[in-house]
């Protein structure tokens, strides 16, 4: 209760805090909606998966960070080794682990290919030198799921492998970058001479390509968080019944707020019927497609301007900081530039949906 | 649309030298931490240059200069991101001070203002009444031995926890009027804050704080026009901040679009980029002509002309402020979205003009009003 209290009043939550609710769900058995039963997840269709996030978004229970459960466990199921699912997905579930992304370095950010973190193979491990970036909630994490190089021969892409990293090995250094809301997300992480099992190499060196694109497929379809937004909507339309206009009449009598309003419930009715055929198409072909781009761009679109919107709500209440809907104006600028900025996902719509 | 004079063209210079080189990013980040929000040093030495006097009446220290000399300082302001109270102490303050003071109340004042030795702030909006100019929660009585009581409550007051005399419209047995207090009078309280872009403003409670007969600036009852023109003179300010702001972000986006590799090329490479930034371009360009057109028109123009011009100025503004800011923090891709680089601060600067003095909606009100009613 509290908690939800806190997400719904747009405070950053702690590691604990996070966690307890993971662990509820642990508990549950509903931690994992989209895992095989074999793995311990619930195996859910993808539309049952959508209501339950759906409802859990509405409702402000804290996100389910995407890192373990989403991103990287489907990986280790698909290519990882036996020895890996059974040493890490359990504690995955249970939240034993915290997983962070170690995709993107200060050179490589919508071109990731050309990433520059190196990892040459010495006997039994690897010896890894470089740095990641915007690592979100790395200063939570256990483990870094890295991309890193491996060859530098033939294509960029050719030369990637998926390295599964302890964050408490010697040489790993968490340094914090403060977001424009003044909180404390993302984070970069130095590499230097940081040895890697060998054993913590996921399928085939050089081969890692393949696997972070598989996975990125994962973390486009969750981003339309049709759920959360129908909460925003909510508590905007409370807002404006609340807040008082210059006339002391509420917000929610001025049509010309109002219409402001009423076109993002138009908006979002929108998303959450383009959300289900994404889902039924994904169903239909058992895996994502171009189409989660979509969804990328409308989830973000529309979570922007409902934290917009939001912040106009207050007039001049709003810029005295801190301010939970100003801090998340701010801060929800970056939904059009993480999981691949918007203009990527245009280019990804334009070369594999429109055919250029 | 207007013209700078040579002396007008060589001040400007001096002023950006001045806040280019002693105001770098870092400086600026250490000030805006910093307890008061802002540095007497830099005041001073904006006394020293004149900037302070510019605007006061010759006769009282100051240049004489007119609007189109706020603009310049406020363009200014605008790409340093300057901290320092100017906006509340001279446009607001001593401009008020100058339009509704006695000759004896801009004596003991304007001098002061022009030689950095005093703050001032306006205190005209009220709790939970949004963009409402009138004051309701704040009353004057007059009090038998010929002075006043004030009670009441201010928010929205920028610079008001660092202002040594405070400027208050207060509700009267007349109308409204506006009453000059000093800040360390006894019953004033002060809550000063940060706002998102650095910059303080306060709420402040009155409770029955005596105030002499001499405090009140103007005649009783008769101030609207005063408070109007103050907060027109305060947004044709703001607009000629954000176009100093907006032109510097353009400038900076523009610099890393060049400078940022991607996929082996600068990303300014890309002709979308190339295409948004002549958005923010057009954006930033039409917003100049309406905050020049709103800082030479705001003296001699009737009060409905005004009113129609600066809310039109203000409109345009704010939604070109919105979209410049919002896009270069787009184009720079994820280091746009941390406290890192200029390109967020500026975002901030742009989003806490886009809501002050009246948000979009409010002047599309205002300017509707004028228009069909
Ligand atoms: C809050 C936040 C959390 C993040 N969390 C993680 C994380 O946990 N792990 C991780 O690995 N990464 C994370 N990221 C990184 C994110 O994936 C990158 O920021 C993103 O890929 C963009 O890269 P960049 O920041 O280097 O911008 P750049 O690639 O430099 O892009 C700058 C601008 O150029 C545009 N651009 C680039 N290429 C093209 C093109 N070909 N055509 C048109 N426009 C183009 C971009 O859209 C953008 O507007 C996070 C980012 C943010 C902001």
């Amino acid at each position: 209760m509290e908690l939800r209290n806190k997400v719904v009043a747009g405070e950053h939550l702690t590691k604990e805090e996070y966690l307890r609710w993971h662990r509820l769900l642990f508990e549950r058995g509903w931690i994992a909606p989209s895992w095989p039963r074999a793995f311990g997840g619930c195996e859910w269709s993808a539309v049952r998966q959508h209501i339950f996030e759906e409802e859990c978004g509405l409702a402000g229970a804290p996100g389910i960070m995407p890192f373990g459960i989403r991103m990287v466990a489907p990986v280790i199921m698909k290519f990882g080794s036996a020895a890996q699912q059974q040493r890490f997905l359990p504690r995955i579930l249970s939240g034993e682990d915290w997983w962070c992304q170690g995709y993107s370095e200060p050179g490589a950010g919508s071109d990731l290919a050309s990433l520059r973190t190196r990892a040459e193979r010495r006997g039994g491990h690897y010896l890894v030198n470089g740095q990641k970036t915007w690592t979100t909630l790395a200063h939570y994490a256990d483990w870094i799921f890295c991309l890193v190089r491996t060859a530098r021969e033939g294509r960029p892409q050719e030369g990637i492998s998926f390295l599964l990293i302890d964050m408490r090995s010697p040489g790993v250094t968490v340094r914090p970058i403060i977001m424009l809301d003044g909180g404390h997300e993302v984070n970069e992480v130095w590499l230097e001479n940081v040895e890697v099992p060998v054993a913590n190499l996921v399928g085939e060196e050089n081969k890692g390509w393949t696997y972070a694109k598989y996975l990125l497929g994962h973390e486009r379809t969750g981003n339309a968080g049709t759920g959360f937004c129908r909460r925003w909507l909510g508590e905007l339309k409370a807002l404006a019944r609340l807040q008082a206009g210059s006339d002391g009449r509420p917000l929610a009598d001025d049509w010309r707020f109002r219409d402001r309003i009423t076109r993002l419930e138009i908006e979002l009715m929108a998303l959450e019927v383009m959300n289900l055929r994404v889902l039924k198409l994904e169903e239909e072909r058992h895996a994502p497609g171009p189409e989660a781009s979509l969804l990328k761009i409308m989830g973000s679109d529309l979570q922007q301007a409902l934290t917009e919107l939001t912040m106009r709500a207050l007039g001049h209440d709003g810029a005295r900081a801190p301010q939970a809907a100003t801090g998340r104006y701010f801060n929800f600028r970056k939904a059009s530039i993480y999981a691949g900025s918007n203009e990527i996902q245009r280019n990804i719509i334009a070369r594999h949906i429109l055919g250029f | 649309m207007f013209t700078l004079t040579d002396e007008q063209r060589q001040f400007q210079e001096s002023l950006q030298r001045l806040l280019r080189d002693g105001y770098d990013f870092d400086r600026r980040r250490a000030i805006a931490a910093s307890e008061a929000g802002w540095s007497r040093e830099y005041w001073e030495q904006l006394a020293g240059l004149g900037v302070l006097a510019l605007t006061l009446p010759e006769a009282h220290d100051g240049f004489g200069g007119g609007a189109v000399d706020t603009f310049l300082v406020m363009e200014a302001c605008g790409r340093a991101l300057l901290l320092e109270p100017y906006l509340a102490t001279v446009v607001m303050g001593a401009g008020l001070v100058a339009r509704a003071g006695s000759e004896a109340q801009r004596a003991a004042i304007l001098p002061a203002v022009a030689a950095g030795t005093r703050q001032l702030a306006v205190a005209v909006y009220e709790p939970g009444r949004r963009y409402a100019l009138d004051p309701l929660v704040t009353t004057a009585q007059p009090l038998e031995s010929g002075g006043w009581s004030l009670s009441g409550a201010k928010t929205h007051v920028l610079n008001g926890g660092s202002a040594d005399a405070l400027i208050v419209s207060a509700r009267t047995p007349r109308g409204v009027s506006l009453l000059r207090v000093d800040a360390a009078a006894g019953g004033v309280q002060r809550e000063s804050y940060a706002m998102y872009d650095g910059q303080r403003a306060a709420t402040i409670r009155f409770d029955a704080v005596r105030i002499g007969a001499d405090a009140l600036l103007g005649e009783e009852g008769a101030a609207a026009e005063a408070i109007e023109y103050a907060v027109d003179a305060a947004i044709a300010a703001v607009c000629a901040e954000a176009v100093g702001a907006m032109s510097a972000l353009l400038e900076t986006t523009g610099q890393y679009l060049k400078t940022r590799k991607q996929f082996g090329v600068p990303i300014g490479s890309f002709q979308v980029l190339q295409h948004r930034m002549a958005d923010m371009l057009l954006a930033t360009e039409q917003a100049r002509s309406m905050a020049q057109l709103a800082a030479s028109r705001l003296a001699d123009a009737t009060r409905e002309e005004r009113r129609r011009i600066v809310s039109a100025a203000k409109v345009k503004v704010s939604e070109a402020a919105r979209f410049v800011g919002q896009e270069a923090v787009q184009l720079h891709g994820g280091i746009g979205v941390t406290d890192e680089l200029p390109a967020s601060h500026y975002f901030r600067r742009l989003t806490m003009i886009e809501v002050a003095f009246g948000d979009v909606d409010h002047h599309l009100g205002a300017l509707g009003a004028l228009l069909f009613d």
